[in-house]
């Protein structure tokens, strides 16, 4: 077999289309091959399936668990930060007020904690095969919304009960930001996730300190408060959180209390995709050789 | 025919001593080290100097050039550490190369291990759709062929039995039925036909050998060489990271066992894994091939008696003491097992030491590399027990061409005559 000729004679970039795939040592910060993903859409698709299946196999309530938990998450906030540290709910009923921040809040911590092991949780077969590893915490992030939407299902039965029950519920024309508002949920978790997964690969730290640090972050989120009970001296400081305007804009349109500022949400948004793109970029770069620290 | 891969220079190293000390504060350490132009405290002292080890680097593949055409069963062959799974790895893009440039045309799959993604909770139908996915088939891909898979798998009555509950050869067929059934331009295979049944392995090969029959190319890795001579039409040898002989099979077949020569004649059995149950009042101390070749301690040409001096070592007497040396195909199949007592009784063995000779004649064991298991046994029970005492190589030589041609399936040649009215 003759061997090849020398790499000066074939410049990399003379032929390119004739090639459909060139493994080189670095490609650029920004060749994020994101049509890949799309190509395997069928593969993260099918990842969001076994983690709903597999998930509840021998259990005995299954999915039921989605709704058990947050309820007794509201029970238990009801009765420690409403009824024994007595904060402030907007003059809303306790249950709706944390309900509301709950339901926002497990998406997003849940879309953060499970994408943020991605690396180390799948690197048995990250190991053996490619594809595109976004595929793993873009279906994480999708499953979770299934999980979001029976939660929603049981805020919005709540909503019901007490609005027979004759409490002032004022929906409004906002809640048609809903579906903006999960996908910044969706993206933030994933973006901030993805960092964290990324770096983690080096600093087993940071596994230990991420879901400590989603814990903490809540206590900046106006889950458990309104954002008026925080005085504006501080309020910079929830404002500066891109989770806060999105609870407080849910719990405006749902509940009709609260505050809703455009801005912040804007805000929000663009934090946001700061996030996701270096998120992304990050991932993209790490993917490559992560084999080899692992 | 054009070429479907093409590999310039590759090196890939690793790192070495960084990896692990993967903690902040051991990188703000070296860095700080770095600022005042000390030495790396987090290096340990006195590593060892090897001689693909440059500063902290190991070089696991050094310039590796060459290229692939389309239609061709590339065998790779190695010994341990020769860079084999690193080429994979590099090639099915596990991991990116250090230097150089791999190009490829065509889709590209790779089979590094049977199963990956096997999920235990769910079904095998469910499993055959999330691992054929994992490979890069599409949910339409599977669909159609879902059958086919179902059939070649030859698990129809368990299909909707979690995997959980599978036998671990069920499991193999499955995840190799899945496997099988890509339809890649390239396909990447390293050594997943150790597992399984003989027939199943036939089976396997069956397949690899269809695919590039239909026009597909196939790189594949093994330590079994009767899998490599009956598939590669070319094949390349790798030792220490570099290409040592790229082109005809048998050469490189030939070449690979001669590397055999340079290992000692006499292998030391004093720290061979044992099962733990084993009494070891009296143990194996050391095995040799009586019958290998002059240039070759383990290696042996086809046809001749096969022949083992296995010495051991007894603390007291012992009686009723016997032997048993089983022989193994280099994936995994029993062939023989045999024990002494067949042969003769022993009574009272004093303690010190002493030797077993065995030559088995007649056994026409195919060219290809082998494994040899012990066990020691006395009247009170197992004494010592070694899975995988040594590993020998049966040769080609002239007799085997008389013997058998190149479609002869199976480990050993019979001695078998024919009539024709």
């Amino acid at each position: 077999m003759a061997s090849n000729p020398p790499s000066q004679t074939i410049a990399p970039s003379s032929l390119p289309e004739q090639w459909d795939l060139v493994l080189r040592p670095k490609t650029g910060w920004f060749d994020l091959h994101l049509s890949d993903l799309w190509r395997y859409r069928d593969l993260t698709m099918l990842f969001v399936w076994r983690d709903f299946v597999a998930q509840y196999k021998q259990t005995i309530l299954g999915p039921l668990w989605h709704i058990i938990q947050p309820l007794f998450t509201t029970l238990l906030f009801t009765l420690v930060f409403g009824r024994v540290a007595k904060l402030p709910t907007d003059d809303l009923p306790p249950m709706l007020f944390y309900m509301a921040g709950i339901t926002c809040w497990n998406y997003f911590a849940e879309c953060l904690n499970r994408s943020s092991g991605t690396f180390i949780n799948n690197a048995s077969i990250f190991g053996k095969v490619y594809f595109p590893r976004l595929c793993v915490p873009v279906s994480i992030v999708i499953s979770n919304i299934i999980k979001f939407a029976i939660q929603f299902a049981l805020f919005l039965a709540m909503m019901g009960f007490y609005y027979a029950k004759g409490e002032p519920i004022r929906l409004n024309s906002l809640i048609l930001l809903t579906p903006v508002l999960v996908l910044i949920m969706a993206a933030l978790g994933l973006g901030v996730g993805i960092i964290v997964s990324a770096l983690t690969i080096r600093y087993r730290d940071l596994q230990v300190l991420i879901t400590f640090g989603v814990q903490l972050l809540m206590y900046v989120t106006p889950v458990i408060y309104p954002i008026s009970m925080v005085s504006e001296k501080y309020r910079w400081l929830v404002l500066a959180n891109p989770m806060s305007a999105i609870v407080e804009t849910f719990r405006y349109a749902f509940l009709g209390a609260g505050t809703f500022d455009p801005f912040n949400l804007l805000y929000s948004a663009v934090v946001t995709l700061v996030i996701l793109f270096v998120g992304i970029v990050l991932f993209n770069h790490v993917e490559r050789t992560f084999m080899d620290t692992v | 025919m054009s070429t479907v891969i093409q590999v310039e220079n590759l090196c890939k190293s690793y790192r070495l001593g960084v990896i692990g000390g993967g903690t902040l504060r051991a990188d703000v350490s070296r860095w700080l080290a770095k600022l005042r132009g000390r030495p790396d405290p987090t290096l340990q002292i006195g590593q060892e100097h090897h001689a693909r080890l440059r500063g902290q680097e190991f070089k696991a593949l050094q310039d590796v050039s060459f290229e692939v055409k389309q239609g061709e069963i590339l065998g790779v062959i190695g010994r341990n550490g020769a860079g084999k799974s690193t080429l994979l790895k590099v090639l099915s893009r596990v991991t990116a190369p250090t230097s150089g440039e791999v190009r490829v045309k065509g889709r590209i799959a790779s089979l590094l291990e049977v199963g990956t993604g096997f999920h235990p909770e769910l079904t095998g139908r469910e499993n055959i759709f999330l691992n054929g996915a994992i490979l890069g088939m599409t949910k339409g891909e599977i669909k159609t062929k879902f059958d086919e898979i179902v059939d070649f798998s030859g698990v129809e009555d368990f299909i909707d039995t979690p995997v959980k509950r599978y036998s671990s050869g069920m499991y193999v067929r499955l995840a190799f039925a899945v496997a099988a059934h890509l339809e890649p331009e390239i396909l990447i295979v390293d050594e997943v036909l150790a597992v399984g049944d003989v027939e199943f392995q036939k089976k396997c090969m069956g397949k690899i050998e269809d695919v590039s029959r239909g026009g597909r190319t196939v790189v594949f890795v093994s330590h079994n060489m009767d899998a490599i001579l009956r598939m590669c039409s070319r094949t390349m040898l790798l030792k220490g990271g570099n290409i040592l002989i790229d082109g005809d099979t048998r050469r490189a077949v030939a070449e690979y066992s001669a590397m055999h020569a340079t290992q000692l004649p006499v292998m030391d059995l004093r720290s061979a894994t044992r099962t733990s149950h084993a009494r070891m009042k009296a143990k194996f101390t050391e095995i040799k091939m009586t019958s290998s070749e002059i240039n070759s301690a383990w290696g042996m040409a086809y046809g001749r008696p096969l022949g083992f001096e296995v010495t051991i070592e007894s603390e007291c007497v012992l009686s009723g003491l016997e032997l048993g040396i089983s022989l193994f195909t280099a994936t995994g199949s029993e062939i023989t097992s045999n024990l002494s007592s067949h042969a003769f009784t022993l009574k009272n063995t004093e303690p010190g030491t002493h030797v077993f000779k065995a030559v088995y004649a007649g056994l026409r064991l195919v060219p290809g590399s082998y494994c040899v298991q012990l066990g020691l046994r006395s009247e009170a029970g197992f004494e010592d027990f070694i899975p995988k005492a040594c590993e020998f190589e049966v040769l080609t030589s002239e007799l085997s061409s008389k013997h058998m041609t190149d479609t002869f399936r199976g480990v050993l040649v019979p001695d078998v005559s024919y009539e024709f009215k």
